[in-house]
């Protein structure tokens, strides 16, 4: 793995694969969110309320979009470290501060925009390192 | 009743993850075409832990969606974030990663931020 346009290729493909997660995440969530609100009955240990919430369709959407979040995030198990992944995909918390700010209007206070600063800058110091260290592999 | 939803999430979502990550690097590259996911579900069906790690996601989700339907969001949210430090460590000592000083930092201040955006 020491050719630099393999190893560029590596990580452009890490990183369209973070960014296809976070876009699944956010949408499943959403989606999620906007149909259980339409759901009348307040939820409950009964299961079968779980399952007619099921048939809305958006939850049903989320739902979808939630599962293929998680196959994403193992196929980027794949390739990256845990430790690499984690921080990384906590920029999530950061797009949902700004989807509550532009669509639901909610207030974003100082405290949690200092927070998403924080995040954002984590993530990327995590993502100048080497994304997987286990495998004599460190691009 | 919290702080047994709160051990329940953050051991099943701790366990899941590692199992996950451990056994996905076994499996090799995968890829997130129709393909790859026709290809990454063949990889699960072979693989017991990773099921296993599937079905602690499952116990760390009903937990959480549990813990917010009595406690606040900005108790819940940092309250998850506890599985993130004892990740990073098990991390380490468990599958052998190699943290370094930068993604130590990092880690850290992505930590402080998970924290004041739930709190």
């Amino acid at each position: 793995m020491t050719n630099p346009t393999t190893r560029s290729g590596a990580l452009l493909k890490t990183y369209s694969i973070v960014l296809f997660f976070l876009a699944l995440k956010a949408a499943g969530n959403s989606a999620m969110a906007w149909g259980m609100k339409q759901v009348p009955e307040k939820m409950s240990m009964n299961p079968a309320l779980y399952l007619r919430a099921m048939l809305n369709p958006f939850v049903a959407l989320g739902i979808l979009a939630l599962i293929l979040a998680l196959l994403t995030r193992m196929a980027l198990f794949s390739l990256a470290d845990l430790s690499f992944v984690l921080p990384v995909t906590a920029v999530g918390y950061v797009i949902a501060v700004f989807l509550g700010k532009v669509f639901l209007h909610e207030t974003v206070t100082h405290q949690r925009w200092l927070g998403t600063l924080l995040i954002f800058a984590g993530a990327a110091l995590v993502g100048s390192t080497a994304r997987n260290t286990t495998q004599g592999n460190t691009t | 009743m919290r702080w047994v939803l709160v051990a329940a999430m953050v051991f099943a979502t701790v366990l899941g993850d590692l199992l996950q990550s451990h056994e996905m690097k076994r499996a090799g590259e995968q890829s997130v075409s129709a393909r790859g996911f026709a290809r990454l579900l063949h990889v699960i069906a072979q693989r017991r832990l990773l099921i296993l790690g599937i079905a602690c996601n499952a116990v760390s989700f009903f937990s959480f969606m549990a813990l917010v339907q009595t406690e606040p969001l900005s108790f819940a949210v940092p309250a998850s974030s506890a599985s993130f430090v004892l990740e990073t460590l098990l991390a380490k000592f468990v599958l052998h990663e190699r943290l370094g000083a930068r993604r130590t930092a990092g880690a850290l201040a992505v930590l402080a931020g998970v924290v004041l955006v739930g709190g």
